[in-house]
């Protein structure tokens, strides 16, 4: 993977979203498939909620849309010519042993921002993020939540255009669930892609666009939020929706 | 004798023996710039390996992790073979040198400096690769990133390397000849004194050596912890 | 951390500096334990230097590995106690000269007890074949060294095999072989400048000497310009001829040790 230039107007409204299409993609694991085959493609403003009983190959189908692995058959394309930018965020944050602010700046570092400007990028994502008081903190002492954030405001100064999430707040309490999902519709709103994974019921209706049905290693089910809960079409979908247990 | 060997430890020291210094500070110069060159070269080999996967990755670890049983006196010989008028690098003259004993020491400590970072950053590129990647991370560039961030488990290896150094008699025997004034160190002039049958003296010496490693460890001790409370 | 990282530099190029600033003239001299631990070269070599200004650094190892050192082309000069040794590389090419310098004695030394009854012997091949026949323990050098080829020599004329469980072969120096043995209550023939200054005694004392088959000779060899260039020639002629010479002569004879005179000049 390479490193992109970060644009200077880091907080403009970013080019149209970039589609992402999956053609007959599966992946196998020693002989076992996991994932797959399934052909799909996400596009239109999103945000796209992946969700499924656990298992279903949600994190898998994550890390071979952002790259981190490759697919054994098949195709992933993304439209345009440059591949976008991508960020994303783990489950259990994956941070530095320094501070907040110089996570961040390691980050911008990385990506080759000029020095000058790092100090200003990292303060900023830090107070859109209400990490101010903390940015010379450890971030291994900040609490869960906080390191969440932490995260995201990482995430934010690199300007992705797509962000993918693994189930950001499986660990963590309500009023942190809270403010994470406001941090995810900050950069919803500035125009980054979101795709997130999730296995909770009401934080998909809060934040769906559409939603993308996984169970078994299989894709279910792809429509949008709305038509989704109000009726879903596979039985899968129908089963998990209904409270039983699914495969 | 083994009260005999405190007094003599003790006399020593408060007499502020002029020879005792010399041999103190060259010893410490010695092993401490030995570790530092060990280090330079042995940290980033260490990553190196834990980062990239290259053919012959996996004899490469076993090799280094063997190598840090190196035997002094093994080391000390080849070492002298090489610096030997005799042989390939005897045009630099640095046999019966610090030179060479620096050498010879920098060829004891850097498989235990690599050997024990390798695993270190091993350990800590199974938390980190996911994100690195994410993050556009080249493989050079985690590098310097991991190095910095396992600096408090990098601290101990260190001292590994330090205490192997300082330890040693084998091969600055061998190969700094134990030159009164020149080449002598703590542990030369222990075994000077103890083949010439006085057993307190090096008995002392030995616990003034012991003393100094104690103190040395103990600092790097409070440094560690210090700055690991402010960073977490 | 850069400031930590500018201090550590400048240690280490104070430390090389004060390396390199040992830039004054010195020869590098392999010679035996036996002269150095006795103490006769912290006596000597600062008389030498004061005359000449030239420092001489002794490498003092077994006489095997002295001769391996200075036929590498390590050593600009030798000091052992090995005449036959020392013809040998003279006659190979290696040096150019040899000089007798100097002679001390070897001495035998066992426990007070005394069980094979050396005391009583009236020469050394006595004594060697006293020992052997009574098979008490004997702790030799077994090192290859000057001592320990003279010690194998003194076995041959008294027409004895020094084999069995009672001959003990160390591998080491004359200081390490005296502990060993003092641990062991074992016989040793040891040169008398190692004895005299050696501080773990035990319960050894000596037991037999005055033979003449017992003097020890030591020479200097000069070392072949030819064979080894680069060798620093002038200046270790210059320390040869001064050992040779009446001031190193008077120098040699006026060590002493409690009062003991350990070597005896004995140039031509």
């Amino acid at each position: 993977m390479t490193a992109f230039q970060v644009p200077r107007l880091a907080s403009s409204i970013l080019s149209p979203s970039p589609e992402l299409c999956f053609k007959d993609v599966s992946f196998s694991h020693e002989d076992k498939v996991l994932l797959g085959p399934c052909s799909f493609t996400l596009k239109g403003a999103g945000p796209t909620l992946v969700m499924g009983p656990n298992g279903a190959g949600k994190s898998l189908l994550l890390r071979l849309s952002h790259g981190l692995l490759l697919p054994t058959q098949g195709q992933i394309t993304w439209s345009g010519e440059i591949r976008p930018r991508q960020a994303m965020v783990f489950q259990q944050p994956v941070l530095l042993r320094r501070s907040a602010v110089a996570n961040l700046i390691h980050a911008l570092a990385v990506n080759n921002v000029p020095r000058r400007e790092r100090v200003k990028l990292a303060h900023d994502a830090l107070e859109r993020f209400g990490l101010t008081a903390c940015c010379n903190t450890p971030a291994r002492v900040l609490s869960g939540g906080e390191q969440q954030r932490l995260t995201l405001a990482r995430a934010w100064v690199l300007s992705p255009q797509v962000l993918f999430l693994d189930e950001p707040t499986s660990a963590l309490d309500p009023a942190a669930i809270k403010a994470v999902e406001a941090a995810v519709h900050e950069f919803h709103q500035r125009g980054t892609r979101i795709v997130m994974t999730t296995h909770d019921l009401h934080q998909a209706k809060r934040l769906a666009g559409d939603i993308l049905f996984l169970s078994g290693g299989k894709v279910r089910e792809h429509s949008p939020a709305e038509a989704f809960f109000e009726k879903p079409v596979s039985r899968e979908a129908q089963a998990y929706m209904a409270g039983e247990l699914v495969e | 004798m083994e009260n005999n060997a405190f007094y003599v430890a003790l006399s020593l020291l408060l007499n502020l023996d002029a020879s005792l210094f010399q041999i103190v500070a060259l010893s410490l110069q010695i092993s401490l710039l030995a570790v530092l060159i060990a280090a330079v070269l042995g940290f980033p080999l260490g990553a190196a390996v834990a980062i990239w996967r290259f053919p012959g990755r996996g004899g490469m670890i076993v090799a280094l992790n063997a190598l840090m049983g190196l035997p002094p006196v093994v080391a000390g010989l080849m070492v002298y073979l090489l610096l030997s008028r005799a042989g390939p690098l005897g045009e630099w003259g640095l046999l019966f040198t610090p030179g060479a004993m620096i050498f010879a020491q920098v060829v004891l400590v850097l498989p235990i400096l690599a050997a024990l970072s390798r695993q270190k950053v091993e350990e800590l590129l199974g938390e980190y690769r996911e994100q690195f990647v994410s993050l556009g991370m080249s493989h050079s560039r985690m590098m310097p990133t991991l190095l910095w961030d396992a600096r408090f488990a990098l601290l101990t290896v260190l001292l590994a390397g330090f205490g192997r150094a300082s330890a040693e008699v084998g091969a600055v025997m061998m190969v700094g000849g134990n030159i009164d004034g020149v080449t002598r160190v703590m542990t030369t002039s222990i075994v000077l004194e103890t083949g010439k049958g006085n057993l307190p003296l090096a008995l002392g010496l030995g616990i003034v050596l012991l003393t100094l490693v104690m103190l040395i460890n103990a600092g790097a001790y409070l440094v560690g912890e210090l700055t690991r409370r402010r960073v977490g | 951390m850069k400031k930590t990282l500018n201090l550590l530099l400048a240690g280490v190029a104070s430390m090389g500096l004060a390396f390199a600033a040992c830039a004054e003239d010195y020869i590098t001299l392999a010679s035996t334990t036996s002269t150095e631990n006795s103490g006769l070269f912290a006596s000597i070599l600062p008389k030498f230097e004061d005359t000449t200004g030239i420092q001489v650094r002794v490498v003092a190892v077994g006489t095997g590995q002295a001769f391996e050192i200075a036929r590498r082309g390590d050593a600009d000069s030798l000091l052992v106690h090995d005449t036959a040794g020392e013809k040998r590389f003279v006659e190979n090419g290696f040096a150019t000269e040899r000089a007798d310098v100097m002679y001390n004695d070897f001495v035998l030394i066992g426990p007070a007890n005394d069980p094979a009854n050396i005391r009583q012997a009236q020469s050394a091949k006595e004594a060697f074949a006293a020992i052997a026949k009574a098979e008490a323990p004997f702790a030799s050098r077994g090192d290859d060294s000057g001592t320990n080829r003279a010690e194998l020599r003194h076995w041959k004329n008294a027409g004895v095999d020094s084999d069995g469980d009672w001959y003990r072969e160390l591998g080491s120096g004359m200081g390490p072989t005296l502990n060993t043995a003092a641990a062991m209550d074992a016989y040793v023939m040891s040169d008398r400048a190692t004895w005299v200054a050696f501080g773990n005694r035990q319960n050894l004392t000596l037991l037999f000497e005055g033979d003449k088959v017992l003097f020890n000779q030591y020479g200097s060899l000069l070392m072949s310009e030819e064979k080894h260039p680069h060798l620093k020639h002038d200046l270790a002629q210059q320390w040869h001829n001064w050992l040779i010479s009446e001031d190193g002569q008077q120098a040699i004879a006026d060590f002493k040790v409690d009062g003991q005179q350990l070597f005896f000049p004995n140039a031509k």
